[in-house]
Order: structure tokens, then C-alpha cells, then sequence
């Protein structure tokens, strides 16, 4: 406990959470470089919509353009709203089910290394002769001609924060099934930790394709393989395929943490058990299978033919079913509820209706034949924003604010937080209303400039200007963020008031060995139960005892550096004039191995927290 | 799996019962070992013997192996017991998706 809250230097802070096992540290690494990553693809996007806020701009070049739109949309999916979402799970999961730590302490550690040094070496391609600029998808007949190493970084890049997701992912499942407390049956667990479960399956299987697109990829660009170019006997449209069967999962990855979310926060401020809480589960469950089986809704117009078209068309209009329940739940819950409206439940209920327009228009997409008009144009901008900002990223605002205090332990300030909250929300549908009209008007996705005189000059303009407000909303929340931690008013246990679960029974931000007894889950919302009856804290479910806690260790960088190195060799290696890159690829990946072996002959058998320094004043007396 | 094991400290408990069991499973696994052999013989005759159809070995000798897949996971990794149901449901889902994608690459991509 004391060595706890000892005040470090700077030097040893870092260290700390260079070598952390914890997963509440390393869920504070998610947000922060998260948080960065967010900054830099939100910067990109606002010159994206500076470039294109008036006709025949020369803001920026095609080419320039071409790096922005690539690098934003990789940089908000892959280095944003994932690690974002990882950092929240991370948090806030194995305290809801009553968990000391995650599974794997030390592969949470890796997981989160893989995700850094692989955006790191993404972004680094701006500085390093250009970045990808063949889209996020990369599509193969664009990304093999593409000039540079751009799309290198992007290959290697991705595949180094992919396997990041995927150690993570497995991790939270293992935690899931071996680790909840006594009494936390699945039908118990709260819906983010139902959410975060799905979520993990999803990456478990969706993870792989992308791996092995990747590894094509690879191979066609920097060893000269065929896999393909259709002019050497290969297939273009395999990539397509690979990427989407790794892509549509994908959004559900980030669609459902944020489910997750917004169903603890309204159950929370309605101060009411969530509606049809096994029909919630239910859906979500859905909705992970169903998620693998639409992927083609995003290639009608490749010419699959009509018999598959139709198939996937139906089956993407079937996920509406799911969703569909899950909005009339959140809606039910709120019903008749006694409803506080703090900064999270604002953003709750204004994502309802804004994702549910962004389902909307999914449905229209989804029909095969009127998606030939849709495709590729402002229309299918329009309607994934409404999805990911009105959806994902609000409950990624919402989930911060909500769960500041358990990771921070201070309380974001509400009146700033509502300034956030109404620039974004009127900035956010300013921007994207308005790109549904300018599809339909036939504006095309993915272009750097337009002529005038064609019906989109103002409202473009307006668009721009709704992502000025977004941009305003970003910058108060973090003067939010710095004012509140200057003044570092530390909260109790359940800030809120109204916490259900059990992460608000214990202190905010919880001792590193989160729960000093394991605590007995009697039902869903177990802390509510316990407050129900009167109680402050949860019974516990065993007797005070020794706590067995891992060691820190430094080996999960190491092993991450050494393929960060050894990928910079694999990237210039085709260049004839760099004979370098050989000893750099070796030198690199025996880092890696070297650090493999150290931590497989060392034993490590990590250090007990004995039962007298776990007993406060309170334990004393009982046993005097 | 744990919850197989006695909480007893007793190891006389349950003996008998825990006696049968155990010459059940085994029993079990003489069985299915067996004819996993058989079936492997049935497959390198089938091919040996020249006179069959292609057409029909290939399909039997797939139907061999994934029978020979299902004894293996079920009666020598334990997949049968109680406990392993989260087991089942991952193997399953993988199963969906790897094999949807077999078949839309079958039916549409490369044929
Ligand atoms: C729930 C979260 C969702 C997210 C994050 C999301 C994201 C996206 C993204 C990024 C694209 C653009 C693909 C591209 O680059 O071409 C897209 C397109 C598409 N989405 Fe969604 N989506 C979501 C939900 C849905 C739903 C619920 C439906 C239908 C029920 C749907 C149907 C489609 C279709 C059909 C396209 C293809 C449009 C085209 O290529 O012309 N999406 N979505
Ligand atoms: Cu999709």
C-alpha cells in the first residue's frame, strides 16, 4: 500500500510503466498513446476538410491527399478507437468480474507493446519517404503499383499492432472464462464484460485473415510474388475478400465495447436494472455471428454475381434484427427510470438516435442494387461516420468520462464536460448530414478537389465547418483533463453515486491487488444488491490470505523493439543500394529471440503479499 | 478437468464408482483406437485397389478423416466430459467462419 502512493521522479514513474504488468497501468498506456493517436488522426482529418472545404483548393496536393485519407482512416481504426477501447477493457473488466488481474499479466504487457511500436512505425513513414496512400483498404491493384515504401509501412506496421489485438483478445477471453469471483456466473457478468467477451472472439477469429492478407501483401510487394496481380495469373480480388472477412468483424469490434458502455451508463443513471438484460446478451451473441457472414455487403459492385449479392445482402439486413432489440432495451431502460443527466448519460442518449441513423442508412446500403448508386461516393462516408463517430466514438467519450474516476481517481469537471458534449454532438451531425445529400448529388469518395458550379461548394463548406466545432469540443476536453488533474480532488469509491457493479466497491483508482478479499457476486449488479440491503462493501468469498502477485519485467519491450528494427530492414531490403538491411533484419530479430529465451530460462515466480500487510485497523479488531 | 476430481480427502471414497468409470473410459478407448486403425487401412486400401473411382475415394477418405477427428477430440482429449463446453462452442464458431470462407472461395473467387 505505501509504496503505492509514494511520490516517484519522473525517471521512475517512466521505468514503472515501461516494465508494468498491471492492467490498470497498462490500460492508462492504452488511453494515453490511444489518446495521442486520436489527436493525429483527428489533425489529418481537419485537413482533409480544409482541403476540401471550397472548390479547386490547393491546400494540400492529390498526392498529399491521398496520404491523409490513408493514414486517417488507418490511424482512427487500428492506433485510435481500438486502443482506446483495449484501454477501457483493460480497466475496467477484470474489476467487473471480480479479478485480481488479467490471465496473462506479462502477455497484456506484450499486447500493448506490439500495438505502440507498430503505430510508431506507421506514422514514422511520413518522415521516412511518404506514407501508404492506397486507402485503409490497401486494395491490392492500387497498393502493388504504389510508388515508395508507404504501403510497406502499412504492411508491416499493421502486422505488428495486429498481433498486439490478437494477444490481447486472447487474453481477455482466458480471463473471462478462468477468472470471474465466487458467485459470477456468466448470466451475472455486466454487459461490458459480456461485450468485451464477444469483442475478444471477434478478434480471436477476424485477426487471422487479416494476418494472412497481410502476409500476401508482403510477399507480392517486397519478394515479388503474384499472389495478386492478375496480369502474372494471381487474383486482385482475394485481398478484397481477406481484407473484409478481417474488416466487417472489425467494426463490430469496435461497435459493441462501445454497446458495452453506453448499457453500464444507462442502467447506472436511470438508476434502474438494464431492460431485457438476457436478450442484450442474446443479441450481442447474435451479432457476433452474424457479423461473419456479410462481409461481402462491401463488394456488390465487384460482380460477384447476383445468387451471392443477394445472399449477403439479406444476411447484413438480418443484424438489423439485434440491433434492433438492443436499441428498444436501452430505450426500456430509460423508461420510467429516475434519469440523472450527468455528462456520460448526455452522450448515452444522443448516441440512440444518432447511431440509429447510421443503422438506417446500413440498410440501404445493404441493398444490393441501390448500393451501385451508393457506392463509393459521400453517401458511404456519411453513413460509417454516423456508425463510428455517432456511435463508437461517443462511447468512447462517455466511457472515459464515466470511468475517470476509477482509473484516475479524480472527477472530470461536468460544465466543461457538457461544453464537449454539445460542440461535438452539433459538430458532429453538422459534418456528416450533410455528406449524405452530397453523395447522393453524386459527389465521389475519395477525391482532393472538386470544380464549382456543381450544387456541393456550400455544403462542403458546412461540413467543414461542423468538424471546427468537433475539433473545439477535443481541445476543451483536454484543458478538462489537464485543469482536473492539477487539482487532483481525489473521489471515494463510487463517485457516481449509483454504481452497480463492482468496480465501484472498491477504492478509485483500486490497490494494485484490486480486491483485498475476493467479493461473493449474489446476482447481476452485484454492488447494487449489497447497497440494496443496506451494506456498504461486498462479502467476501474467502478469508483474508497471502496474495500472490507478478513481477514486473522489461523483456515484453525488448521483444517488441527487436521486430520494430528487424521490419525496418524487411522494408528497404528490396532496394538494391541497401546492402544494410540484412544484418539489420538479423540483428533485430535476435533481439526478439534473445528476449524470448531469457524470459523462457528465467524463472520468475513473482512475490507474495502477506496477510499482515493486507490487515487495515478495521481486521485488527476483529481478530483482537 | 478439475471439477472431475474428488473433493474428498479421502481416496477411498467412491472407489468402486470411481473404478468403473475408469474401465468404461478405457473400454472406450480400445474401441475408437481400434477403429481409427480400421479406417486407416480401409483409406490406404481404397487407394492401393485401382478399380475404384477417384471420385468416390476422395470423398469417403475426407469422411474417414474427419470421423477420426471427432474420436480424437472427444475421446482421447476428453472433449465428451462435462466442462468443456466453452471449449466446444470456440471450436465450433472457428469451424463456421473458416469454412464459410472455404466455401464462398469455392463458389465465388475461384471457380
Ligand atoms: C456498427 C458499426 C458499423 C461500422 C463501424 C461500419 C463501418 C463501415 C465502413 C468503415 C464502411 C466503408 C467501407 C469502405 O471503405 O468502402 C462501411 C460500409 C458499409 N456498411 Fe457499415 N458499419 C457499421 C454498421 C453497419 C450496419 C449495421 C450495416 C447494415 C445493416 C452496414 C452496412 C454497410 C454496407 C452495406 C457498406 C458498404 C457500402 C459500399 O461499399 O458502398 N454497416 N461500414
Ligand atoms: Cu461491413
Amino acid at each position: 500500500m505505501s509504496t503505492y502512493a509514494k511520490k516517484q521522479g519522473f525517471g521512475a514513474t517512466l521505468w514503472d510503466f515501461m516494465t508494468t504488468v498491471d492492467h490498470k497501468k497498462i490500460a492508462i498506456l492504452y488511453l494515453i498513446s490511444g489518446g495521442l493517436f486520436f489527436i493525429l488522426g483527428g489533425l489529418e482529418a481537419m485537413f482533409i476538410r480544409i482541403q476540401l472545404a471550397v472548390p479547386d483548393n490547393n491546400f494540400m496536393s492529390a498526392g498529399v491527399f491521398n496520404e491523409m485519407i490513408t493514414m486517417h482512416g488507418t490511424t482512427m481504426i487500428f492506433l485510435a478507437a481500438m486502443p482506446i477501447l483495449l484501454g477501457i477493457m483493460n480497466a475496467v473488466m477484470p474489476l467487473q468480474i471480480g479479478a485480481r488481474d488479467v490471465a496473462f499479466p506479462f502477455l497484456n504487457s506484450l499486447g500493448f507493446w506490439m500495438f505502440f511500436f507498430g503505430g510508431v512505425m506507421l506514422n514514422l513513414s511520413w518522415f521516412l519517404g511518404g506514407a501508404p496512400d492506397a486507402g485503409w483498404t490497401s486494395y491490392a491493384s492500387l497498393s502493388i503499383h504504389s510508388q515508395g515504401h508507404g504501403v510497406d509501412f502499412y504492411v508491416l506496421g499493421l502486422q505488428i499492432s495486429g498481433f498486439g489485438t490478437l494477444i490481447a483478445g486472447i487474453n481477455f477471453l482466458v480471463t473471462i472464462i478462468n477468472m470471474r469471483t465466487p458467485g459470477m456466473t456468466y448470466m451475472r457478468m455486466p454487459m461490458f464484460t459480456w461485450t468485451t467477451f464477444v469483442v475478444s472472439a471477434l478478434i480471436l477469429f477476424a485477426f487471422p485473415p487479416l494476418t494472412v492478407g497481410l502476409t500476401l501483401m508482403l510477399f507480392d510487394r517486397m519478394f515479388g510474388a503474384n499472389f495478386f496481380d492478375a496480369a502474372a495469373g494471381g487474383n486482385t480480388i482475394i485481398w478484397e475478400h481477406l481484407f473484409w472477412i478481417f474488416g466487417h468483424p472489425e467494426v463490430y469490434i469496435l461497435i459493441l465495447p462501445a454497446f458495452g458502455i453506453f448499457s453500464e451508463i444507462l442502467a447506472t443513471f436511470s438508476r434502474k436494472r438494464l431492460f431485457g438484460y438476457s436478450s442484450m446478451v442474446f443479441a450481442t451473441v447474435l451479432i457476433g455471428f452474424l457479423g461473419f457472414m456479410v462481409w461481402a455487403h462491401h463488394m456488390f459492385t465487384v460482380g460477384l454475381g447476383p445468387i451471392a449479392n443477394a445472399i449477403f445482402a439479406v444476411a447484413t439486413m438480418a443484424i438489423a434484427v439485434p440491433t434492433g432489440i438492443k436499441i428498444f432495451n436501452w430505450i426500456f431502460t430509460m423508461w420510467g427510470g429516475s434519469v440523472r443527466f450527468t455528462v456520460p448519460m448526455l452522450y448515452a442518449v444522443s448516441f440512440i438516435p444518432s447511431f440509429t441513423m447510421g443503422g438506417v442508412t446500413g440498410i440501404m446500403l445493404a441493398a444490393a442494387p441501390a448500393d451501385y448508386q451508393y457506392h463509393d461516393s459521400y453517401f458511404v462516408v456519411a453513413h460509417f461516420h454516423y456508425v463510428i463517430v455517432g456511435g463508437v466514438v461517443l462511447g468512447i467519450l462517455a466511457g472515459i468520462t464515466y470511468y475517470w474516476p476509477k482509473i484516475f481517481g479524480t472527477m472530470l469537471n461536468e460544465t466543461l464536460g457538457k461544453f464537449t458534449f454539445w460542440l461535438f454532438l452539433i459538430g458532429f451531425h453538422l459534418t456528416f448530414f450533410i455528406q449524405h445529400f452530397l453523395g447522393l448529388w453524386g459527389m465521389p469518395r475519395r477525391v482532393f478537389t472538386y470544380l464549382p458550379g456543381q450544387g456541393w461548394d456550400i455544403s462542403n463548406l458546412v461540413s467543414t465547418i461542423g468538424a471546427m466545432f468537433m475539433a473545439v469540443g477535443v481541445i476543451i476536453l483536454l484543458i478538462n483533463i489537464i485543469i482536473t488533474s492539477v487539482k487532483n480532488v481525489r473521489v471515494g469509491n463510487d463517485p457516481w453515486g449509483d454504481g452497480r457493479t463492482l468496480e465501484w466497491a472498491i477504492p478509485s483508482p483500486p490497490p494494485f491487488y484490486n480486491f483485498k478479499q475476493l467479493p461473493l457476486a449474489r446476482g447481476l449488479d452485484a454492488y447494487w444488491i449489497e447497497k440494496m440491503e443496506g451494506k456498504k462493501e461486498m462479502t467476501p468469498a474467502e478469508p483474508l490470505g497471502d496474495i500472490h502477485m507478478p513481477n514486473g519485467s522489461i523483456i515484453p519491450i525488448c521483444i517488441t523493439f527487436g521486430l520494430f528494427v528487424a521490419s525496418f530492414g524487411a522494408l528497404y531490403n528490396m532496394d538494391a543500394d541497401k546492402p544494410w538491411t540484412i544484418p539489420v533484419i538479423i540483428i533485430g530479430l535476435l533481439i526478439t529471440f534473445g528476449s524470448m529465451l531469457i524470459r523462457s530460462i528465467k524463472d520468475d515466480h513473482g512475490f507474495h503479499i502477506h496477510k499482515e500487510d493486507l490487515m487495515d485497523d478495521k481486521d485488527k479488531e476483529v481478530k483482537a | 478437468m478439475t471439477n472431475q476430481q474428488s473433493n474428498s480427502a479421502n481416496p477411498n471414497l467412491n472407489l468402486e464408482y470411481r473404478r468403473k468409470q475408469n474401465a468404461e473410459e478405457m473400454k472406450h478407448q480400445v474401441i475408437t483406437f481400434t477403429m481409427m486403425i480400421f479406417f486407416t487401412l480401409i483409406a490406404f486400401a481404397m487407394v492401393a485397389m485401382e478399380s475404384i473411382s477417384r471420385w468416390f475415394i476422395i470423398p469417403v477418405i475426407l469422411l474417414l478423416a474427419a470421423i477420426q477427428v471427432i474420436f480424437q477430440l472427444y475421446y482421447f482429449m476428453h472433449m465428451k466430459h462435462k466442462g468443456h463446453e466453452t471449449i466446444a462452442l470456440f471450436i465450433y464458431s472457428g469451424l463456421t467462419v473458416g469454412l464459410i470462407t472455404v466455401l464462398v472461395f469455392l463458389t465465388i473467387v475461384w471457380l
